[in-house]
């Protein structure tokens, strides 16, 4: 068994200890994937395990073993751009870039998750189908990603368009 | 990180078989298991990975769900049955912590939290007697904004900081355990523990024991039901005080009700003097302040968090209101 | 010219009332700035255009790499161990059962540590780094609760923390002073910042608020903050031979170099610090103990070593803003004119570090008043070193003042924009001199219009929407214009017309690289894409400290110094063929890739064409700016009115802002779209200083008690509203560009405007900060 990291099948690692988010940094040098607090309160870490996001810090990679990985780097790449990451530098979605892989990571599934119906904390009528992102839903819900440059404008901004059809 | 072994259960009784091992403990999502081994504070030497289990959610004969163990908590909260029936537990998982951790986090596990005080957390600089007992408690003279006002003890002031119990404690779920003397079964509400003189063991587990699944049995009247979170930023914090409430009118009258308090107590505090006291009283917001006058009478504020003791009345009340 | 060698020593310290007249009193022409900038005239070039961030593409990608991203062959990984008393001495430390567990490499207590120098504390040098004097781990005495005591170092990250939890420490505790009340019993001393006593009077200011037919009188509180940049402080570092490398998070390159030689006594040039991205700065990403720990360690292991705290350690290591408590008093005639402004009061710093937290810094520019009384006394506790966090002084000293202005006001029925109108001053009102440029009115005017001020309800309490008490409040903030000395920037020009700028300078998300390549562009002629702009290296020219908002104008001086060196080189390597033959270098201008007759465009040769007939495949000249003698000449701040509509929870008193503009008048503005981001975020750290930001201090044995982002809340995106950023662009005529730094204005007036507006939303003045829900029940 082996752990799918953005297509590629890497082998879980001897020490149990091993958190994923350390597996990417320092075993297969994948560093788009960042520590911000090692202890799952700031979101810097937020990758997707088939399509969800999660917190590789508090996430042992042998935990994962058969799961299949996505990083920031898996999601586009400088000249082949993800269009959330065009739109996080059109609307200057970030200042120093480093919450910026899990914000957009995390923006990525956020919508998926609306899309399902997943309810957030705003969210008024819990009967009702279809989740619209209005700007409280998107606040609320990417709430576990933080920023200290203070970007949050440009993220709702560049996640907003981008998933404009998703958003109100 | 101590070091430790792994391995994934493959079914419960394969489970509960290493479960009972010293050293032992069973893994979930690893939300809190996980940061807490960091810190050194939990030290096992093995883990068995249960989140391999059943995290079905199924309808009772009764009329009732049965939940998993292994339920995330993002699953749990979406679940349309769930958003139906029992609207307050959807609230409450979706107000606390962050998708990402609610992505991650299991039914079971939730239950298993511990506590965020301060102190607890800081293994190496500060007394806490529930990590090392007897060692005496620095919150209890320190920082304890965030501390229980109901239930503590001389041991301990901590607070239990999860809101999907405070909705689980109020819908009269039940807890079903597995070990190798066999299965049982206990009431939420009897699940976790006062601190006493042993804060150090907050749950009635016993050593080895699995939770298997939670049960919520038919509650006609918690389609309306609700839960309030008062917290000092607007998301991703840890509630200050909330309140899961239930309630049933009749001709003005309260009939059923169910309310549960969180961020007030070592454990998610059913508030059973609120609900005796409105039980057959009209409707309006002179009997729900009373209800809140009865159930925090015995409150007892420390240095930094007697504001909570009128937040927790403010709250009940408004939720009443907003139900009623 | 005389006047220059006297202002290096100035800068260096030895600072000279006469000379600071000789300056003030200089002609215009002799100051640096005398002459506007041509690029201030220049309308339609890269510089005022949004340019999107040039390193865009390797943030949002994952590519940009950062400090704990390097790796060396054969690389270790450290782990720390702190003490867990504030004052005392180390008896016993067992480091056994961590030296035999799996993996370890090495142990580095102050028994095996190598013997270093004390670090050179900030200012005592203009190269120094240092957030205290302490000795690193060089004996048994413990300093502060948090100090490092040991070093582990091991094959993986995993081993060494958990070696590091073997270690065990015994101690002999002694009495350390924590208290803030028990210290200021004990007796203050006077706060000296940069030197001089933080210290003003103008006339009798406490006889004349005696007198004064209204008056308000309060003090104000406010906590520890922590900086909280998300990126982990973090060292990779080896030693190459007899150079250290390190690649660091750091917003002063130069300075760390300088300063880690003096600590391990070799040669400046020895030490090489590269720093390319830096994951958030905002003051806390200046030289610690992790650093010579690293490289202590990477030393007494002869293996390259990275060092990546925990975010725990970073609360233990790195410091953070003090607390304050400050008196405001302010007496004014009941039209409004402020008779006596009396701003002063108390904080904490260690007895080893430079910093008192300046609180009145806003106050001695900002109204003209009659009479002044401005001080700041300082009380020394047992604690890690406090330091520089953003609008270090302005911060909370704006939240103090501006909060009390609007006490005045209330008292005076008076509209708290109109009050602060009557009291704008024309001058500087301490130092008597002119302002560079001074705007806050046409701030204020745009301002209050597009905020929609005029809707305002005077009356506390009187506008309530459902559970939600609505209110507006606004504030001044204002922060000053620095260039440190030091400024030197190379410009390499090749013979196919591109450029390379090189300067010790930083990029941490200000958008520094970006907006320097803009005005490079202008500056040289050249487009973008024939501009490279390198930073981020101890070994390129300058000495440029990210701080102090004061990076911009020290790149733009530097660059203006080297790009007339340029000008020179080329006239002339351009020799008596070409079109510009004869011309003196004050004659052309920079323009499409080439120079120019100043009042004769036509004249034009390019750096191609010049190049080539001189067979020249490049041309490099490096200069350094003249001292920054313009801050001395006159009074150059920017300023801003803050905004602010707040809703409170009438029944849990939960308060969160709905709406926010910020105004500003900080000069002309190099790229509207990063430029809006550093307003914004400067406001959000400033939304979280006045609602939710304090580190818990314990006085009780000096620990602090949150020491993680779960439980020290920074805001979250739900706590965002939609933030309105306008400025008026206005240059300041004395300014490289006609433009100021602005990554700290942002955060000043910010915690006032919001404490202001939460009085006027339910008629509760909370003056101790963060203003959280307990507070307004």
């Amino acid at each position: 068994m082996a752990i799918t990291i953005n297509g590629d099948a890497v082998s879980v690692p001897d020490d149990p200890r091993v958190s994923l988010l350390d597996l990417l940094r320092e075993d297969l040098r994948l560093t788009g994937t960042k520590k911000g607090c090692n202890q799952g309160a700031c979101g810097a870490c937020t990758v997707l395990v088939d399509g969800e996001r999660i917190l590789s810090c508090l996430a042992l990679a042998v935990q994962y073993d058969g799961r299949a990985i996505t990083t920031i780097e898996g999601l586009g790449a400088a000249g082949a751009l993800h269009p959330l990451q065009q739109a996080f530098i059109e609307h200057d979605g970030f200042q120093c870039g480093y919450c910026t892989p899990g914000q957009i990571c995390s923006a990525v599934a956020m919508v998926a998750e609306a899309r399902r119906g997943v309810p957030s904390h705003v969210t008024g009528d819990l009967d009702a189908g279809a989740i619209t992102l209005t700007h409280d839903e998107l606040r609320e819900r990417m709430s576990g990603n933080l920023c200290r440059c203070g970007a949050h404008n440009g993220i709702m901004a560049a996640i907003a368009e981008t998933f404009a059809e998703a958003a109100e | 990180m101590t070091p430790f072994g792994y391995s994934r259960a493959q079914d419960v009784a394969d489970a509960v078989r290493r479960g009972g091992e010293a050293g032992t403990m069973y893994l979930g999502g690893g939300t809190n298991l996980v940061d807490l081994m960091r810190e050194t504070i939990e030290r096992p030497t093995m883990l068995v990975d249960v989140t391999g289990l059943s995290r079905d959610i199924t309808e009772t004969p009764d009329g009732g769900l049965r939940i998993g163990a292994a339920a995330r908590n993002t699953a749990l909260a979406e679940d349309r049955r769930v958003r139906t029936r029992y609207p307050v537990l959807t609230r409450a998982i979706v107000a606390g912590a962050s998708a990402q951790i609610r992505n991650m986090a299991t039914v079971g596990g939730n239950l298993l939290q511990r506590t965020r005080c301060g102190y607890f957390y800081d293994d190496d600089g500060s007394r806490c007697n529930k990590r090392a007992p007897g060692q005496g408690c620095d919150a209890i003279e320190g920082f304890n904004r965030n501390h229980a006002i109901l239930g503590a003890s001389s041991a301990c002031v901590a607070v239990h900081p999860s809101d999907m119990c405070v909705a689980l404690a109020a819908l009269d779920a039940v807890v079903h355990l597995e070990s190798s003397a066999g299965p049982r079964v206990l009431r939420f509400t009897d699940f976790h523990r006062l601190p006493g003189d042993h804060p150090q063991i907050e749950t009635m587990l016993q050593p080895g024991e699995l939770i298997t699944a939670i049960e919520l049995p038919p509650l006609p009247f918690a389609r309306r039901s609700t839960y309030r979170k008062v917290r000092d930023r607007s998301s991703y914090a840890f509630a200050l005080v909330s309140v899961a409430a239930a309630i049933e009118i009749e001709n003005g009258r309260v009939g059923a009700v169910r309310i549960a308090l969180g961020g007030v107590a070592h454990k998610p505090w059913r508030a059973s003097k609120a609900e005796a006291a409105l039980r057959g009283q009209p409707a309006n917001a002179a009997s729900f302040a009373a209800a809140a006058e009865a159930e925090l009478a015995d409150a007892r504020p420390l240095k930094d968090n007697g504001f909570k003791i009128a937040l927790a009345k403010r709250a009940i009340v408004a939720v009443l209101e907003t139900l009623a | 010219m005389s006047i220059v060698e006297d202002a290096r020593q100035l800068a260096q310290g030895a600072m000279q009332g006469a000379m600071a007249k000789a300056v003030a009193l200089a002609p215009d022409s002799w100051v640096p700035g005398g002459k506007p900038d041509p690029l201030i005239a220049r309308q339609h070039g890269h510089v005022g255009k949004p340019v999107s961030r040039l390193d865009g593409p390797l943030k949002v990608s994952g590519t940009a790499r950062f400090a704990a991203e390097f790796s060396f062959d054969n690389m270790v990984y450290g782990a720390l161990v702190y003490s867990t008393i504030a004052k005392g001495r180390i008896v016993e430390i067992d480091t056994g059962e961590a030296e035999a567990a799996p993996g370890v490499v090495t142990v580095m207590t102050h028994r095996n540590a190598p013997r270093l120098n004390p670090p050179p504390v900030f200012l005592s040098n203009p190269k120094a780094a240092g957030g205290d004097t302490l000795p690193v781990m060089q004996d048994d005495r413990i300093h502060w609760n948090g100090e490092p005591v040991a070093v582990v170092l091991a094959q993986t990250q995993e081993q060494a923390d958990h070696a590091a939890s073997l270690i065990r420490v015994r101690y002999a505790e002694e009495t350390a002073l924590l208290g803030f009340e028990e210290a200021k019993a004990r007796g203050t001393r006077q706060g000296l910042f940069m030197g001089p006593p933080l210290h003003n009077e103008i006339g009798e200011a406490e006889a004349a608020l005696a007198a004064a037919p209204v008056k308000v009188d309060a003090t104000y509180r406010t906590p520890r903050h922590n900086h909280n940049a998300i990126e982990l402080h973090a060292v990779t570092v080896a030693w190459q031979g007899e150079t250290l490398r390190v690649h660091d998070a750091s917003q002063l390159v130069a300075h760390t170099a300088w300063s880690m030689a003096q600590i391990f006594g070799i040669d400046a040039a020895q030490v090489v610090i590269t720093s390319p991205f830096v994951g958030g700065g905002f003051g806390g990403k200046c030289m610690w103990q992790h650093h010579i720990l690293a490289a202590a360690a990477a030393k007494v292991a002869g293996r390259p070593v990275r060092l990546v705290l925990s975010r725990e350690g970073v609360y233990r290591i790195v410091g953070g803003r003090s607390l304050t408590e400050q008196r405001v008093a302010l007496g004014a005639s009941p039209d409004g004119k402020l008779k006596a402004l009396i701003h002063t009061g108390t904080t904490a710093k260690t007895a080893d570090n430079v910093m008192p937290e300046p609180f009145i810094m806003p106050t001695r520019s900002a109204y003209a008043a009659e009479t002044m009384l401005l001080d700041v006394q300082t009380v020394e506790l047992d604690m890690l070193a406090n330091t520089f966090m953003r609008a270090p002084g302005e911060a909370v000293g704006t939240f103090a003042l501006e909060s009390a202005i609007d006490e005045l006001a209330e008292a005076l029925a008076i509209d708290p924009i109109e009050l602060r109108m009557r009291n704008d001053p024309e001058k500087d009102p301490i130092s008597g001199l002119p302002f560079s440029s001074h705007n806050l009115a046409e701030a204020y005017r745009a301002g209050a219009e597009r905020f929609g001020w005029g809707a305002r309800a005077a009356r506390p309490g009187a506008v309530r929407d459902g559970e939600w008490l609505v209110g507006m409040g606004c504030a001044t903030g204002t922060y000053p214009y620095y260039r440190m000395p030091g400024g030197a920037a190379r410009i390499t020009l090749r013979s196919d017309g591109h450029a390379t700028i090189d300067i010790a300078a930083h990029e941490m998300g200000m958008g520094t690289a970006t907006a320097q390549t803009q005005v490079a562009a202008d500056r040289l002629g050249l487009e973008l894409d024939a501009i490279t702009f390198n930073y981020g290296d101890s070994t390129l020219p300058g000495v440029v400290l990210a701080g102090g908002s004061q990076q911009t104008a020290s790149i733009g001086a530097s660059v203006i110094a080297a790009h007339h060196a340029l000008v020179k080189e080329l006239l002339k390597t351009a020799g008596n063929d070409s079109p510009l033959a004869g011309l003196e270098p004050d004659q052309v201008a920079s323009r499409d890739g080439g120079l120019c007759k100043l009042d004769d465009p036509a004249r034009y040769e390019s750096y191609a064409s010049i190049l080539r007939r001189a067979q020249r495949d490049t041309i490099c000249v490096e200069a350094s700016p003249p001292q920054p003698l313009e801050t001395m000449h006159w009074s150059m701040h920017s300023h801003c009115a803050m905004f602010c509509e707040v809703r409170v929870n009438a029944v849990t008193g939960e308060p969160r802002v709905s709406r926010f503009l910020g105004s500003f008048d900080c000069g002309r503005i190099l790229n509207p779209k990063t430029a809006s981001s550093q307003f914004r975020g400067g406001i959000i750290m400033g939304l979280g200083l006045a609602l939710m930001e304090e580190t818990l201090f314990d006085e009780r044995n000096g620990r602090i008690m949150n020491p993680s982002l779960a439980d020290y809340h920074v805001p979250v995106h739900m706590d965002v509203p939609d933030i309105d950023v306008i400025w008026t662009d206005i240059a300041d005529p004395h300014t490289p560009m006609g433009a100021h730094g602005i990554g700290e204005i942002g955060i000043t007036g910010t915690g006032a405007a919001i404490a202001n507006a939460i009085y006027n939303a339910t008629g509760k003045r909370v003056r101790d900060l963060p203003i959280t829900l307990d507070k307004l029940l």
